[in-house]
């Protein structure tokens, strides 16, 4: 080493610590997740028997979006003998969130986009809660601004700056740019395409898109294939797509289907009379605002830290096996009607006498295991002289997906404490050996990924992180592989549901979001109001 | 001697080190983009250094004063790099780029001929290869000191001037010390001697008036003098005077002038209040100057006056320094007037049980999407629903001459809520052409119809004058307009392209 090399060196780690002050100490914060020896005990069934029966008319196992959306719309609809019970010690599921003194935050899902007029249910419920004012089945409703992201809504962390929107320009040879150009064109051809039977091919609930072969077909191939047949080879084209399916399916874009990519840029065609196009809904708290609504219009009938481990049919009639966590024992519920509404992948350990095509089915199902960080800062990241701070800030080139800014929706001017809520989709591996490392890591190494991993956009991170606390999901998101959404095993499932258990959950649509597990839910409650 | 010389050697790294890093610092602190600017500073830096040594092999006679001579330039130029590049950036004299990346080229070739120097003027004194090895592990411990001190005692407690004039004289320290060992082998000790002291009397000066220095380059800025200053977790306030002109500038930006201000807050009270005799209860936004509050007491039917402003350090220094007070005529410290510290948008949110007659929304410029927030619809509905139904309220919105674009999307906007308005202007000098927007229930006739008189005493304005503000001349007529939401905040990008081009 010389003297130069040796400046160079010092130059190099100052400029590190001169912004980071000699690498500080890791914030203090906490792992959390779900319980897994209760998961494991709930798998292999050695939960005290029960000791007590109790009789119910409609029992709903599952306190997620379908699981309360089957409970709203019972209730709704002037039915309310019903009790849902949750796992947990709160209901919620993916869309969970925290709160601190700082702002509340989610835990998974954090937005819905603004619904088409294919989602009825998403828009009455919505009306319900003063998200929509005025006639929810208008081509154009009108939403409260305040729930409205406001702008700018993404920025992007591309070459060692940050740029307005998500589309990759800064540092993009204009070559990459013509493509992605090409590729907008695509997408907007798609939008537009209905199939021979008058559908649209990409719709929201994906059960009323288009059955056309032609474009179920696309679910054959894999989105990163897709874009190859259609010689679009720019990196940065491929990270975008890419991008979206680790974002929504928690799926890299060699695994997704292209049917699945295709309809995450093709389906949300919902319109505003007074948003932009493209906008989307959101709050500080994510879609736990939701979930927590919801959980407001059923609150009497819902029964927290009780776990459904075992399931059954006996003449027509349903019985579930319960664990009450806080009393150590067991309930045995009858029924008339059951609604699962956990996830799939649990259905073969709970329901063991389950009708073997539906247990088959069910071990089809593979689902992506996801890393949250919440971390609390004492005041914003200074700005780097690039595009302003906006609601979801995403990393080009990175682990992680990037970071959501829960003040964002702050009506005030002022930019003081906030929350950063980072994703991550453990993609790049095939699921069980990434959900095995998540859950085997301790706090510091995934304190240390989730800071490594933001610092390079913001320097001056590891000062103003008061707290950093994570969240595993082991079980995330239904993955919608090539050949998943529309093979056999998900098919199967989703007409599976027959009196007296039938089934709602996202993971029957393959598509884990919002509309889709409102909608399992919903059609679960219809069939119960039909006597079916 | 060899002990001397390599102690210097520690201090030269020590310097080398330390301006490298001050210029980064500065570079990025001034043009922002830190990992752009300390990558480029320090490429640079190594670069000169290389050609530095590879000059060194020119010089050949005389080394003890040529060394004694580097050292002396070193020590000036690099002690006052970090106050020269600020005033250099405050007086835009040349491209401050061209002056940042010349300064630096010259400090890396001045280091970058010391050690080969040194080297050469030990080559009698020690063998080789002990020598190379010597040299080398003092100039890394010098680096070594700086590169930890530099960010965690120098930088924060003696801030940047101070700290590159610290190792300006440490560098003439060692130019006068190789003086004293070499003044009888050089050939004019007197004029190098000279050299020294003088250096470092220029050094020490810069040490003694390093607040002014930087206080000279935020003039530059400003032009005039400053009398007050205050940096607050909001903005950085500023106060300047020149003859009897005192001018406010928040982040820089121009605020008032003393001279034509009382045009600027006539045009904002009088045209609303003068037509609600029946007025009692009246709320300023923003205006944290007591100036807009200090025409409203003008009139005696008006009783509360709520002031909402964000940064308490306006308020208190509006409320306690005296020529401010002078300016607003002590209004903050009416027992009429509450000043609340608060977030307007949020407070207006969570106070809905607040009503007035009259409102005064005297916001800084949408210059940002933060502060654009307080444009739009949503902000709009919330002042309509804290108005009295006979209410009105006053919005200063931009130049429509300069920002004519703007000036109509906030007039659009605050009609799509649902309120009536009538837009007028008024001639500003300091501001140029700037536009009002009055608002209420009434029909837009009668909120632009011209009161009786003006019942309280008046500069500027007066009822003659209505027909001229309400009209708007060809060059500033009303343009089609979009509503600026809080999810498009369009007003934030038009705003700043319209006035780019103004000021370019
Ligand atoms: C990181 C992440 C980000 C996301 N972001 C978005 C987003 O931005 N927008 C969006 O629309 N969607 C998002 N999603 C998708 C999200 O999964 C869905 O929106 C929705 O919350 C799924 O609801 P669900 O009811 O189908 O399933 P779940 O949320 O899985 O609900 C199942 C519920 O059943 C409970 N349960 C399970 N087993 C039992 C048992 N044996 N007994 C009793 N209770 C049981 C669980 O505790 C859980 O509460 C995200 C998901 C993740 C993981």
């Amino acid at each position: 080493m010389n003297r130069r090399e040796f400046l160079a060196a010092t130059g190099a780690t100052l400029l590190a610590t001169a912004c980071r002050n000699t690498a500080p100490p890791l914030p203090p914060g906490e792992l959390l997740g779900q319980d897994a020896t209760l998961g494991h005990k709930l798998r292999d069934g050695s939960m005290p028997p029960p000791t007590e029966e109790k009789r119910v008319p409609v029992l709903i196992a599952g306190g997620g979006i379908a699981g309360l959306s089957a409970a709203w719309w019972l209730q709704r609809n002037g039915f309310s003998d019903f009790l849902l019970l949750e796992g947990e010690r709160e209901a919620g599921g993916n869309s969970r969130s925290g709160k601190n003194a700082v702002s509340a935050y989610p835990w998974a899902a954090h937005y819905l986009p603004i619904p088409g007029v294919e989602a009825e249910y998403t828009r009455l419920l919505l009306a319900e809660l003063g998200v929509i004012k005025g006639d929810p089945r208008a081509p154009k409703p009108e939403y409260e601004e305040r729930y409205l992201c406001a702008a700018p809504a993404e920025r992007l962390f591309i070459h060692g700056r940050w740029q307005e929107g998500l589309t990759p320009q800064h540092g993009v040879p204009s070559s990459e740019r013509a493509e992605f150009a090409r590729f907008d064109e695509l997408i907007r051809g798609w939008r537009a395409r209905k199939g021979r039977d008058g559908k649209r091919a990409f719709a929201l609930p994906m059960a009323l898109s288009s059955r056309d072969p032609d474009i179920l077909a696309l679910d054959r191939i894999s989105m990163h294939d897709w874009l190859m047949s259609h010689n679009l080879k720019s990196p940065a084209v491929h990270w975008y797509a890419n991008y979206a399916c680790r974002d929504d399916y928690g799926t890299n874009h060699k695994e997704a289907s292209a049917w699945a990519g295709l309809h995450y840029f093709c389906a949300r065609t919902g319109e505003a009379s007074n948003a932009e196009h493209e906008t989307v809904l959101t709050w500080p708290e994510g879609n736990g605002w939701l979930a927590t609504r919801l959980q407001e219009k059923v609150a009497p009938h819902i029964r927290t830290g009780h776990w459904v481990w075992r399931i059954g049919t006996d003449n027509g009639r349903a019985w579930a096996d319960v664990y009450l966590a806080q009393e150590n024992r067991s309930v045995r519920y009858h029924a008339e009607r059951l609604i699962w509404a956990g996830p799939m992948f649990l259905l073969p350990y709970v329901w063991t006498d389950a009708p073997e095509a539906v247990r088959h089915s069910a071990r089809a199902f593979t689902h992506a295991p996801w890393l949250i960080a919440n971390l609390t800062l004492s005041a914003h990241p200074a700005s780097d002289g690039g595009a302003e701070m906006a609601w979801d800030n995403v990393l080009y080139n990175s682990p992680g997906l990037g970071y959501i800014n829960a003040t964002h929706q702050n009506l005030q001017v002022r930019k003081g404490p906030t929350v950063f809520t980072y994703y991550r989709a453990l993609s790049d591996r095939p699921p069980s050996a990434a959900r095995a490392d998540l859950l085997a890591a301790d706090y510091t190494s995934l304190a240390r990924q989730v800071m490594a991993d933001l610092t390079p956009a913001h320097a001056d991170l590891p000062q103003l992180v008061t707290r950093c606390d994570i969240w595993r999901w082991g079980h995330a998101m239904v993955r919608p592989t090539v050949g998943f959404v529309h093979g056999a095993a998900r098919q199967q499932l989703a007409s599976a549901g027959k009196a007296p258990i039938l089934l709602a959950h996202a993971d029957l649509s393959g598509l884990s979001i919002f509309e889709e597990a409102q909608y399992r839910g919903v059609m679960a409650a219809q069939a119960v109001l039909r006597r079916g | 001697m060899r002990f001397a010389l390599l102690v210097s050697v520690f201090v030269v790294a020590s310097c080398g080190l330390a301006y490298e890093l001050i210029a980064a610092a500065q570079s990025s602190y001034l043009l922002g983009d830190s990992i752009t600017q300390f990558s480029t500073v320090i490429g640079v830096y190594l670069f000169a250094m290389g050609v530095g040594s590879w000059l060194s092999k020119y010089i050949t006679r005389d080394l003890p004063a040529r060394f004694i001579e580097i050292e002396v330039m070193v020590g000036v130029l690099g002690g006052f790099s970090a106050s020269g590049l600020f005033l250099a950036y405050a007086s835009s004299a040349a491209p401050f780029k061209v002056i940042l990346y010349g300064l630096v080229m010259l400090i890396g070739i001045l280091v970058g001929l010391e050690i080969p120097l040194v080297m050469r003027l030990l080559e009698g004194e020690i063998r080789f290869k002990d020598l190379v090895s010597q040299v080398l592990s003092f100039d890394y411990l010098g680096a070594l000191a700086v590169s930890l001190l530099f960010p965690l005692v120098l930088a924060p407690r003696l801030g940047m001037a101070r700290t590159a004039l610290l190792f300006g004289l440490l560098n003439i320290a060692v130019a006068i010390w190789s003086w004293t060992l070499f003044r009888t082998k050089v050939s004019r000790p007197r004029y190098l001697l000279a050299l020294c002291l003088g250096s470092a009397v220029l050094l020490l000066g810069g040490f003694a008036g390093a607040d002014k220095l930087t206080h000279l380059a935020e003039h530059q800025l400003y032009q005039d003098e400053m009398i007050l200053a205050e940096t607050t977790p909001y903005q950085r306030i500023v106060v300047t005077r020149w003859k009897d002109d005192y001018r406010l500038f928040l982040n820089g930006n121009l605020q008032f002038s003393s001279r034509d201000e009382y045009r600027y807050h006539e045009a904002l009270v009088h045209p609303g209040l003068a037509s609600l005799p029946w007025a009692r209860k009246v709320a300023v936004l923003g205006g944290g100057d007591g100036l807009a509050v200090r025409e409203i007491l003008k009139y005696p039917n008006i009783q509360s006056v709520t002031l909402v402003d964000l940064d308490p350090a306006m308020t208190r220094l509006f409320r306690d320094a005296p020529i401010l007070r002078r300016l607003n005529q002590d209004s903050l410290h009416s027992p009429k007037v509450k000043v609340i510290e608060a977030d307007a948008f949020k407070w207006l949110d969570t106070h809905p049980e607040e009503t007035f007659d009259f409102i005064v929304v005297d916001f800084p410029d949408p210059t940002n999407y933060a502060l654009g927030k307080l444009y739009t619809n949503l902000f709009y509905r919330l002042l309509e629903r804290h108005l009295v139904a006979q209410g009105r309220a006053i919005i200063q919105s931009t130049s429509p001459l300069y920002a004519r674009k703007a000036f109509w999307t906030v007039v659009t906007t605050v009609e799509s809520v649902g309120l009536n308005a009538a837009p007028y202007h008024v001639l500003v000098p300091s501001f140029g052409e700037w536009g009002y927007i009055l608002v209420g229930r009434d029909s837009k006739e009668k909120l632009a119809a011209p009161p009786a008189s003006i019942p309280v005493p008046t500069r500027f304005i007066t009822p003659e004058l209505w027909p001229a503000l309400f009209t708007f001349p060809a060059d500033m007529s009303r343009v089609p307009a979009e509503v600026n939401r809080l999810d498009n905040q369009q007003l934030v990008r038009m705003f700043e392209s319209e006035w780019r081009q103004v000021i370019r």
